[in-house]
């Protein structure tokens, strides 16, 4: 079963004007149910635009895009996706259970099944002892656990990420990649995942989807198999090798070694 | 607790230091006052243009006229008289200043096109509004029910109570972050669910500042409407008769004026309560 599919999708903005931008062209990306697929590329290659197309948070000029089998428009109203971005984004006047609770209380569930369901996400995230807290209470890792718990409290297929833990430590960083990875393994969630980090993106996915600017557009897919991550796996030579992959992709050349002479 | 103490003295400590500045300037001013070519820069500091803070508490424990109610208790009555076209008029001020800001913020078109008129609303001289208001009161009534003077009063401080609500709700509804507004949409939130869930709550700390000016604002159009319409009972009137006595009887003007001085303050205080009592429910942060 496929989580999305995209064939010939393009976006272009403010078309036929003076400021037009094309900001993606030609982008073919099937992400199979269970996979976890990161997107990654220099600023302005469309990896922003791709996930909000995907989320219908804007439409695509051209190509068809379906989520869960549907068109992107009946899978928003469905709710059949999470999301979370950079910022947590939380309801600073609702209690951390609470803003887990909202997209439930959106939806409507009952109040009984939405307290239930918002413990659990807490749970998952390990953050079940502070319920009560209100967001400005909490680091900022602690907030984008939150949103995590929030964007996974519907149990949607598909979680889409724009770069959620841009803004963290990095400590803090691997240790929610770990949360994360765990978390869609349990839960059996597709996840479409925005980054600018090449290890961030290589220790998380199934595939890389390497992207480039100018106009955004998907260059290269580099599979990724690690087999199941652990701290090992940030020392292993399969990790290293794929971080080599996805920067040579980056760049855009099989990249010699000593071809570029300081000018 | 030792925070409120030190509030309560230092709001003791400035009336003091109001009442000290009164009589320094009544013993060291001039019985003219000071005028630069002809214009007065300091006002007169004899007993008929300034009398004693004691002349004024005084005058407040003895009769209006002879025989009468002591004027603690007229003042007292005049205030709640006009403390009922405040209240209506803050009431329908607010409720029309919200209703403004969600039509503005809903509709682009509206915002551009009503904006500046709500701003100009608030150029035209209440002086020059209160007996057109009044006078279109005349012609009314609501059902069976005639419109009362009170209720043009009413009208005047509504109009101006709405305009610092529709101003600062407008600013608040645009509060949320661009990315809140996008969660609202992926959950396929319409507009009146995104109003209730996230703009509305998102608003109240633009919201009770806003009332606290349409407060402020109701009770000086109702004090101003009463004086410009001539409607009897309230304190707006009183002001103007005890101001006609006022050489005569000079410190009674003042115990009118403290008055609404007070009536003003009693409305902020209420704001500041509902403000108080909904900000416990959400309790204040670390």
């Amino acid at each position: 079963m496929t989580a999305v599919d995209l064939s010939g999708v393009g976006k272009v903005f403010n078309a036929g004007r003076a400021d037009q931008v094309v900001a993606l062209t030609g982008v073919d990306l099937t992400v199979e149910s269970g996979q976890f697929v990161s997107l990654i590329g220099p600023s302005g290659c469309g990896k922003s635009t791709l996930l909000r197309l995907v989320a219908d948070l804007i439409r695509p000029t051209t190509g068809t895009l379906t989520v869960a089998g549907k068109p992107a428009r009946k899978a928003r109203l469905d709710q059949e996706y999470g999301i979370a971005f950079q910022q947590a984004g939380l309801f600073e006047w609702r209690t951390v259970l609470r803003n887990v609770e909202l997209p439930l209380e959106l939806r409507g569930t009952g109040r009984r099944e939405r307290k239930r369901r918002a413990e659990e996400m807490l749970e998952l995230v390990g953050l079940s002892d502070f319920a009560a807290h209100y967001p400005a209470q909490l680091s900022g890792g602690m907030q984008q656990r939150v949103a995590i718990a929030r964007a996974l409290a519907v149990h949607p297929p598909l979680l889409l990420m724009d770069e959620p833990f841009g803004a963290l430590d990095e400590m803090t960083r691997e240790r929610l990649q770990d949360e994360l990875l765990r978390i869609c393994a349990q839960t059996g969630t597709s996840t479409i995942f925005v980054t600018h980090s090449i290890p961030e993106a290589v220790y998380l996915s199934d595939r890389v989807v390497v992207m480039s600017a100018r106009p955004g557009r998907i260059t290269d897919v580099i599979e990724i198999d690690l087999g199941p991550r652990s701290e090992a796996t940030r020392q292993s030579a399969g990790f290293f090798a794929g971080i080599t992959k996805v920067r040579r992709a980056l760049r855009g050349s099989p990249a010699p070694a000593s071809a570029e002479v300081p000018a | 607790m030792r925070r409120r103490l030190r509030v309560t003295l230092g709001a003791v400590a400035a009336l003091l230091l109001g009442a000290a500045l009164w009589e320094g300037y009544k013993a060291v001013g001039s019985a003219d006052g000071a005028s630069v070519f002809g214009v007065r820069v300091l006002p007169r500091a004899d007993d008929s243009a300034m009398p004693h803070v004691l002349d004024i508490l005084r005058r407040f424990g003895q009769p209006e006229l002879a025989g009468g109610d002591p004027i603690w208790l007229v003042v007292l009555d005049a205030c709640l008289f006009t403390l009922r076209s405040v209240a209506v008029g803050f009431g329908v001020g607010a409720v029309i200043g919200l209703v403004l800001a969600v039509v503005m913020q809903r509709f682009r078109v509206v915002e551009r096109g009503l904006l500046p008129y709500v701003i100009l609303s608030q150029t035209v001289p209440l002086i020059a509004l209160a007996p057109v208001i009044a006078g279109w009161g005349g012609k009314l009534s609501l059902g069976s029910y005639p419109w009362q003077p009170w209720m043009s009063v009413a009208t005047i401080g509504a109009y101006l109570a709405f305009f610092p609500v529709a101003v600062g709700m407008l600013r608040g509804l645009h509060s949320p972050a661009a990315i809140a507004e996008e969660l609202m949409h992926s959950y396929a939130a319409g507009w009146w669910r995104t109003l209730v869930k996230l703009r509305l709550p998102a608003s109240t700390p633009y919201l009770f500042p806003a009332l606290r000016l349409a407060g402020a604002a109701a009770v000086v159009g109702a004090v101003v409407g009463e004086i410009s319409t001539g409607t009897r009972g309230g304190i707006g009137r009183l002001v103007i008769e005890y101001s006609r006595e006022a050489t005569g009887d000079p410190a009674k003007v003042y115990t009118a004026m403290i008055g609404a001085a007070l009536l003003g303050l009693a409305v902020a205080a209420l704001v500041g309560a509902a403000e108080f009592l909904l900000n416990r429910r959400r309790r204040v942060l670390v």
